[in-house]
């Protein structure tokens, strides 16, 4: 059952997100050289950094999904996708405020945190459209895995080949006070980081267990009308 | 780059805080509605196995007292 | 390696026949020249913008080549004749990725020259080795993730927006190589040698992409 120890794992996150974000505000010094536009930092890179795992964890989902052709592994590296996509949405949108506030332009070619994410999200943006152009569910699941394997090996790769472009060119301007980070700045982010994990957690078994449900009702219905009335709309979503 | 006085850079923070609340709000609506249905579907099955047992219809429920 | 041989001689044979592919993928190369030249409005390029010109040109032109890829068997029933053949069906994305690396090197041999005719200022000549070298590496690139993305896509609805849509952020970190290890040998006095770390990703790319594309290939043919 996905939606067992919901309530613990929900409390956590709230408790750990806020605490982070209380921390952000009343307990990290401001950044020497950006200021207070820096806060932005403990948002955005957490995000960045879970939305990753997110992914790859999305393609380990997927081989998964091929070796034992289980279809709840399709269900999970679904989710664990879509959970980072609208991660990465978040993190394009944070980067680039903070690139307004820092910079005075809305993009910066020379973050490359930034522009591996809009790589990223373009190519995760064809997921779901590869989906729902296949009809047949079964094909359409073991077509998903190759795609989520594939973009999950990406993921780090593509992240190093753009950060080594900027490399030479620019030094890291999104970054912080350009060097180590001092202990409460450290501690903050750490806490962010954690909060960010549980969040994403708590949003993954949310979905699954609501999915599964949906799965489980469309099954009741079945077998109490004996047919699948009224037909379901065509979803990209994976169904058990 | 000189940084921005906090007025200024304030709104960009804020803005960027508000970003991540409005997404994750959204996400919460979304599963809302989403359970809306299942809630509407699980009322018809229900129903409709009274029908077929000819038990009588189910009363509207309070919600029930938040429990373990 | 038999069965990689028959499959490559049929492919090769049909291209050779039909000339789906490298005809056109030559022409468009050509006129996207043209096409940069007012675009741009210049009339001749060197060192950055030269090897952008040049790597975007042969990606526009390998996304032609993925579209026709798979086409002729998924139309035609050749998928369901492969699938009775009791053989690896890996070696069918080995064929169908060696054929297109034969087509861009196809494409490369009128392109190159091509391109420093219309557009390259300065001469090609002490670069030629260090370029070829680097067109081989992104020809594989491409060639591998064609190979993958064209079987993904040929089976779906809107299969030839699908296909480049998907293949084309998986090969920026190509283009990314790929133009940085060109730009040097496109300038005057070019050809100084070659930048290893952008060897060494474009190398480490094709090899993880193509064990990864050998792993994941055989479910896409399951039906």
């Amino acid at each position: 059952m996905y939606g067992k120890g919901l309530r613990g794992l929900s409390v956590a996150t709230i408790i750990t997100l806020v605490g982070a974000f209380a921390l952000v505000f009343f307990y990290a010094p401001n950044d020497r050289d950006q200021g207070f536009i820096q806060k932005i930092f403990y948002l955005h890179v957490p995000m960045a950094i879970v939305a990753l795992g997110g992914f790859v964890a999305g393609g380990l989902l997927a081989i998964q999904h091929l070796r034992t052709r289980d279809p709840k592994w399709d269900l999970r590296s679904y989710v664990a996708i879509h959970i980072s996509i609208i991660l990465a949405v978040g993190v394009l949108v944070t980067g680039s405020i903070w690139a307004k506030g820092s910079w005075g332009h809305w993009w910066l070619w020379d973050e490359p945190t930034l522009v591996s994410f809009l790589i990223v999200f373009l190519l995760y943006a064809t997921y779901t459209p590869m989906r729902f152009a296949i009809e047949d569910r079964e094909r359409q699941a073991r077509y998903a895995s190759v795609f989520a394997i594939t973009a999950g090996a990406f993921v780090p790769l593509n992240f190093a080949a753009v950060r080594m472009a900027e490399a030479y060119t620019h030094p890291r301007v999104l970054s912080t006070t350009g060097g180590a980070m001092p202990g409460d700045m450290r501690l903050t982010f750490m806490v962010a980081i954690v909060g960010m994990i549980l969040l994403f957690i708590t949003l993954y078994r949310f979905e699954l267990a609501t999915k599964h449900a949906r799965g489980r009702l469309r099954s009741l219905r079945r077998q109490l009308t004996g047919d699948d009335a009224p037909v379901p709309r065509r979803t990209a979503a994976p169904t058990i | 780059m000189p940084a921005l006085p906090l007025d200024e850079a304030g709104k960009y923070v804020a803005a960027a805080y508000l970003v991540f609340l409005a997404l994750l709000l959204v996400y919460v609506a979304i599963m809302g509605v989403r359970v809306a249905r299942m809630e509407r579907d699980l009322a018809e099955l229900d129903d409709l196995v009274r029908e077929q047992r000819g038990t009588p219809p189910a009363p509207e429920q309070e919600p029930e007292r938040v429990s373990s | 390696m038999s069965v990689l041989s028959a499959l490559l001689r049929k492919e090769l044979r049909l291209e050779l026949r039909t000339f789906e592919s490298v005809p056109g993928m030559v022409l468009f190369s050509v006129t996207i020249f043209v096409v940069f030249h007012f675009g741009l409005d210049r009339a001749s390029v060197e060192g950055d913008l030269a090897a952008g010109i040049l790597v975007v040109t042969l990606l526009f032109a390998g996304m032609l080549g993925l579209n026709r890829l798979y086409v002729a068997d998924e139309e035609q029933g050749g998928f369901d004749g492969f699938l009775l053949a009791p053989v690896d069906r890996t070696w069918l994305f080995v064929a169908k990725a060696t054929a297109l690396f034969a087509y861009l090197v196809a494409l490369e041999i009128v392109m190159v020259p091509a391109f420093a005719f219309l557009l390259l200022g300065p001469g090609l000549g002490q670069a030629l080795p260090e370029l070829l070298v680097v067109l081989a590496l992104v020809n594989g690139g491409f060639a591998i993730i064609a190979a993958l993305v064209g079987a993904i896509a040929v089976r779906t609805r809107a299969r030839d927006l699908l296909g480049p849509l998907i293949a084309l952020p998986l090969l920026v970190p190509v283009v990314i190589a790929g133009a940085e290890l060109l730009q040097p040998l496109l300038r005057e006095g070019g050809g100084g040698g070659l930048e290893a770390k952008w060897l060494a990703i474009l190398g480490l790319y094709d090899l993880v992409f193509g064990l990864l594309s050998v792993a994941v290939f055989d479910p896409l043919l399951e039906d």
